[in-house]
């Protein structure tokens, strides 16, 4: 069983990974979020596995899980998704401010200078307004 | 109240509060800085008087209080010989140029800025010379590199000003980063990091294998603060500031700190063949070099900065002879040139204030224009010259004395009498220099204005100075034979030895030295026009070219070894990142001794889990392969989340199963959102090496932690949460104890955690103010979006649910105590009503029929739950510390009643006023977008059918 949650364990974290070095920014969300399942099962199990042993108080339980990465993981699963929803909303601010979505905002691939066209015209930023 | 119980802390602390005030009182008026100041340093000093007799008696006054004592840090004072003769240096002469400075400072000089800094300085030297804990030393000794920094830089306006501050800072800075490694050291080597430990452990700290490093350390610290060769180039530099600064920083105060810790870690440093060799062989060379350069410099503080550097070395040079007769001329030597150096530096602030330079060779003949200055410099040179019945001679002889002592240590030691003769030579031309070409020697040239002498009280520090080293120099017996005597014992920890302060001692060897230094001065300085002609024919080492070209490098190899690792490319950042991770990793695994797995017995497996693990493996890989087609990769992902949840079910987590569920919905449908805005597919990439690259960090990454994970697994722990367990129901009074140590136990963590959250929500509302964004009119595959945005079946079935979701969230959040559940979870369920409302029914009917503003729900949020730990703390309980009782309600039976419940009210708000407002700003983009985007297309049809 422990060789099992390892290994899903590290499936995860390669797959995360990998995303997180893409060029676009959905991919990197993606592979952030897969990266943050990996982190909190991997705290969770720190608490080594057991089974049908819940850490709520009850005389006729013979013993309890470890509550303690249990309490950890649980706000680790609410602040990842905080940052989840940051994080593609500064895509989004990205792909606004810049015209594309790649993680520098600076080149953009031949498949997407067809979309150009279908994006606002471009308004100059106050540097360039104050240099000219 | 016994004021021997607390005074030292408040004589060093004052002047910071002072500093204050003189800022203060400066914006009203520009004299009132002064006043206060001159009030505060007095106070300061009628403060110390009253242990004053202490150190006289035999005694050290020690005041400590613990501060960080895990790690030997205590809040600690002490006053013994040596400081008090140090402290007793920088009170009154400080006081001393505070009078002077009131009538140096021009009108346009800020006065409430200088005597801020000023005040900042002298506390900062005040806590070096009275700490008794060595690392609250370092402290102090680093304040004193930052205020000095200010004093120097105080012209800003002026370029050599500010260089001259960035030199000093940055070597001094540098020294003080070495002498805390060297004191760190001393501390291990010792186990304490008090004085009094450490001044009694001599033999130990000189035995210790470490004693040369800890050595080299300390003195780096030493030279550098002290400017001894070859770190001396900064001083010079530093004559850029107002001369106040200098008089103060360069006679009594800054430099002599290096001095100061020379003499108070003499005991235990001094008397190997190291020490020698390092302090000696420094000082020697400074004395040289600083006592010849002098000679050459047009600029009267130029020429006052050499010979404070040529007389700082003298000092370490007596430093370094080791014996407890060069100690004693040292101490003396630091008091005589106190007081000549600082009348020295006053007077040539005078001449340049009535002048308007700092010239020789404008400045000559002024005896007749400024008689009463004249004299007072010339005794006060006379006195750095080491001409008899001035304080200069008795200490300079008492050097030349031990340099013919050490002289006989062995066969090249016999050239140290010749080389200190030498340095004494020029030191008489030079001191001559001083007197002659300024003050007689022809008419003064091209002045702009006519000298005359400054006002009254500009004089009278100089006065007093100098009134000082005659009484010391004609009856060294009955002025300052008490004090030196307290501070030498205070120096050496021990009773003083046997030393004469008699001004005659017969016609010995170094009255001979003495007298031949007098001589061929004077006829060196006579011959100074053909020795400053030729001086300036050659080039000289500028040690400022060097520095400015090393500091020049540094940043050139910065910039070098920034490009080279940040490309301004994320990838790149992120990869080198992971790679370093991997290598680092990796040298864990490499250099582990043990088995790889432990011997904890392993669960069996069985089917199902092999089944749903199998899942999880392919759709992470699925989301990986996958992911140039967005959305079906955000299908995958979500199995993913679903089978972690599986699985915290079935390892006996189920808070975080509820937990992981209900996030899962709520970060899809966010992803969903926002990938309506981005491109649907991500391009091809076409740069094969880098997929490699990348396949490899990730391979690496994944087996790494399957590894490491297996090794933890296989291996039994001894947890910490046995108190939690069995503390859970009677501390915190609920069963549930994952909950229970998230609003109770580390309630505090928890505070942090939604207030992060609160900011996230914050932030993503921020950041889509304004923003406008395209939204296509199709689907990947080109098909126009459904026009039945809300369908009618979802709309009813979702309002008739709608009730009971918020019921269940309700239910959830009060059994959160006792069983799985609480605040967080119960947030999230209620969010996902609502969202799922604004998602059926538009945005704009549920907000009418929702008037709540979500910043308001995260407010209270924050504050009910601060709140409860507030109301706490008003009950005389620690932060957060949560109460609990019964209550028997009528029908519905025994009830409990936690504070904590509050606690976890706040965290539910601010969960759902953090996840509804991200949504549906997310939303209500998109709603905005797509009247924008027909607007645009409307625009640029009339634009067409307008050409």
């Amino acid at each position: 069983m422990e060789w099992l949650i390892s290994i899903s364990i590290g499936f995860m974290t390669a797959a995360g990974v990998f995303l997180t070095l893409r060029a676009r920014t959905f991919p990197v969300v993606l592979g952030l979020t897969l990266l943050a399942y990996a982190v909190n099962v991997f705290l969770f199990t720190m608490g080594r596995l057991n089974i049908g042993v819940p850490s709520v108080i009850d005389a006729a339980q013979a013993g309890y899980s470890d509550p303690l990465p249990q309490a950890l993981v649980l706000t680790a699963i609410v602040i990842a998704f905080g940052m989840t929803a940051f994080l593609i909303v500064l895509a989004l601010k990205a792909r606004s401010e810049l015209g594309n979505d790649h993680v520098d905002g600076i080149h953009l691939s031949k498949d997407e200078h067809s979309l150009e066209k279908t994006l606002p015209p471009k308004q100059p930023t106050k540097a360039v307004r104050g240099d000219s | 109240m016994n004021l021997l119980a607390f005074n030292l802390p408040i004589v060093v602390l004052l002047p910071f509060f002072g500093a204050i005030l003189a800022a203060y009182s400066g914006r009203f008026n520009r004299l009132a800085a002064a006043y206060t100041s001159g009030l505060v340093a007095l106070v300061s000093l009628l403060l110390l008087v009253p242990a004053i007799s202490l150190p006289f008696n035999g005694e050290t006054l020690i005041q400590s209080w613990s501060w960080v004592d895990s790690i030997g840090l205590f809040f600690a004072f002490r006053l013994d010989g040596l400081a008090l003769l140090f402290a007793l240096l920088i009170l009154i002469i400080g006081l001393l140029v505070i009078i002077y400075a009131r009538y140096y400072l021009a009108k346009k000089d800020s006065m409430g800025r200088f005597y801020a800094y000023l005040l900042m300085f002298m506390g900062s030297m005040l806590g070096i010379v009275l700490s008794e804990n060595v690392l609250q030393m370092v402290i102090f000794w680093e304040l004193t590199s930052i205020t000095s920094f200010l004093l120097i830089s105080y012209w800003q306006h002026r370029k050599d000003a500010r260089e001259g501050a960035r030199m000093a800072l940055a070597i001094t800075g540098a020294g003080g980063l070495a002498l805390l490694g060297g004191v760190l050291l001393l501390g291990h080597i010792v186990g304490s990091y008090q004085l009094s430990d450490i001044l009694v452990a001599g033999d130990l700290i000189r035995g210790h294998d470490l004693y040369e490093i800890t050595l080299v350390l300390v003195l780096l610290g030493v030279f550098t603060k002290s400017a001894q060769f070859p770190f001396h180039f900064w001083l010079p530099h530093a004559m850029a500031a107002p001369t106040p600064v200098s008089a103060y920083l360069h006679s009594a105060t800054m430099v002599k700190a290096g001095i100061f810790l020379l003499a108070r870690f003499f005991p235990v440093l001094s008397g190997t063949e190291m020490w020698t060799w390092l302090v000696g062989g420094a000082g020697m060379a400074t004395l040289l070099i600083g006592a010849y350069t002098a000679l050459f410099k047009h600029d009267l503080k130029g020429l006052l900065a050499y010979s404070t550097i040529s007389h700082l070395g003298l000092i370490t040079l007596l430093f370094g002879f080791g014996t407890q007769l060069a100690a004693v001329a040292a101490i003396f030597h630091i008091i005589n040139h106190a007081t000549f150096k600082a009348s020295l530096f006053m007077v040539a602030g005078i001449i340049d204030h009535e002048t308007g330079t700092r010239d020789m060779r404008k400045l000559n003949g002024l005896m007749k224009y400024m008689p009463h200055t004249g004299v007072l410099a010339i005794i006060a040179s006379l006195s750095m010259a080491g001409v008899p019945l001035l304080n200069g001679f008795l200490s300079k002889e008492m050097f030349f004395a031990e340099a013919v002592t050490a002289s006989q240590a062995s066969i090249i030691a016999w050239s140290i009498p010749i080389l200190v003769t030498l340095a004494g030579i020029f030191s008489v031309a030079y001191s001559l220099r001083f007197i002659h070409d300024v003050f007689f020697n022809g008419e003064p040239v091209g002045l702009t204005k006519t000298p005359h002498e400054p006002p009254r009280f500009m004089k009278i520090p100089v006065d007093l100075l100098v009134i000082a080293c005659l009484a010391v120099g004609m009856l060294p017996m009955y002025t300052v034979a008490s004090i030196l005597d307290v501070a030498v014992s205070g120096t050496l920890q021990t009773t003083s030895p046997e030393y004469s302060l008699a001004i005659w001692h017969g016609i010995n060897l170094p009255l001979i030295m003495s007298f031949t230094a007098l001589l061929f001065g004077a006829l060196i300085y006579f011959k100074r026009e053909s020795l400053i002609r030729n001086y300036d024919r050659h080039d000289h080492i500028n040690a400022k070219n060097y520095f400015m070209s090393l500091m020049d490098k540094l940043i050139a190899l910065s910039i070098l070894v920034t490009r080279r690792f940040d490309k301004a490319s994320l990838q790149n950042s992120v990869a080198w990142i992971v790679f370093a991770s991997i290598v680092i990793t990796g040298y864990g695994f490499f250099s582990f001794d043990s088995p790889l797995l432990g011997d904890r017995a392993l669960m069996p497996v069985d089917l199902v889990t092999i089944i749903v693990a199998m899942l999880l493996i392919v759709a992470s890989l699925m989301t990986m392969i996958w992911h140039r087609q967005r959305l079906i990769s955000l299908v995958v992902i979500g199995v993913v989340g679903l089978v972690i949840a599986l699985a915290f079910i079935k390892f006996s987590a189920p808070d975080l199963a509820l937990t992981q569920i209900s996030v899962e919905v709520v970060t899809i449908i966010l992803l969903l959102l926002a990938l309506y805005f981005l491109p649907q597919k991500s391009p091809k990439e076409t740069n094969k090496n880098r997929l490699w690259r990348d396949a490899i960090l990730a391979i690496a990454s994944g087996v790494g932690i399957t590894l490491f994970t297996m090794m933890v697994l296989s291996r039994d722990y001894d947890p910490i949460s046995h108190y939690f367990l069995s503390n859970s129901v009677p501390g915190g009074g609920g069963t549930n104890v994952v909950n229970v140590i998230l609003v109770d136990f580390r309630g505090f963590d928890t505070l942090g955690e939604i207030v992060v959250l609160a900011l996230a929500g914050l932030g993503i509302y921020a950041m889509l103010q304004g923003l406008t964004l395209p939204a296509p009119n199709n689907d990947i595959k080109g098909r126009s979006w459904s026009l039945d945005a809300h369908p009618m079946i979802l709309q009813t079935f979702t309002r008739l649910m709608m009730p009971l979701m918020i019921l269940v969230a309700v239910y959830i959040f009060l059994r959160g105590h006792n069983l799985p559940g609480g605040g967080f979870i119960a947030g999230l369920i209620a969010s996902v009503a609502l969202i799922v409302m604004y998602l059926s029914n538009g945005i704009e009917w549920t907000q009418q029929r929702l008037r709540i503003d979500m910043h308001l729900v995260i407010g209270f949020g924050l504050l009910i739950a601060t709140a409860t730990g507030l109301v706490a703390m008003a009950m005389g309980y620690p932060f957060l510390t949560s109460a609990f009782s019964h209550i028997h309600w009528p029908v519905i039976g025994e009830f409990e009643i936690a504070s904590a419940i509050a606690f976890d009210l706040g965290v539910f708000l601010v969960v759902v006023g953090s996840t509804v407002m991200s949504l549906v700003q997310l939303g209500k983009l998109s709603t905005l977008s797509h009247k924008q985007q027909q607007q645009y297309a409307a625009k640029r049809f009339n634009g067409q059918e307008n050409q």
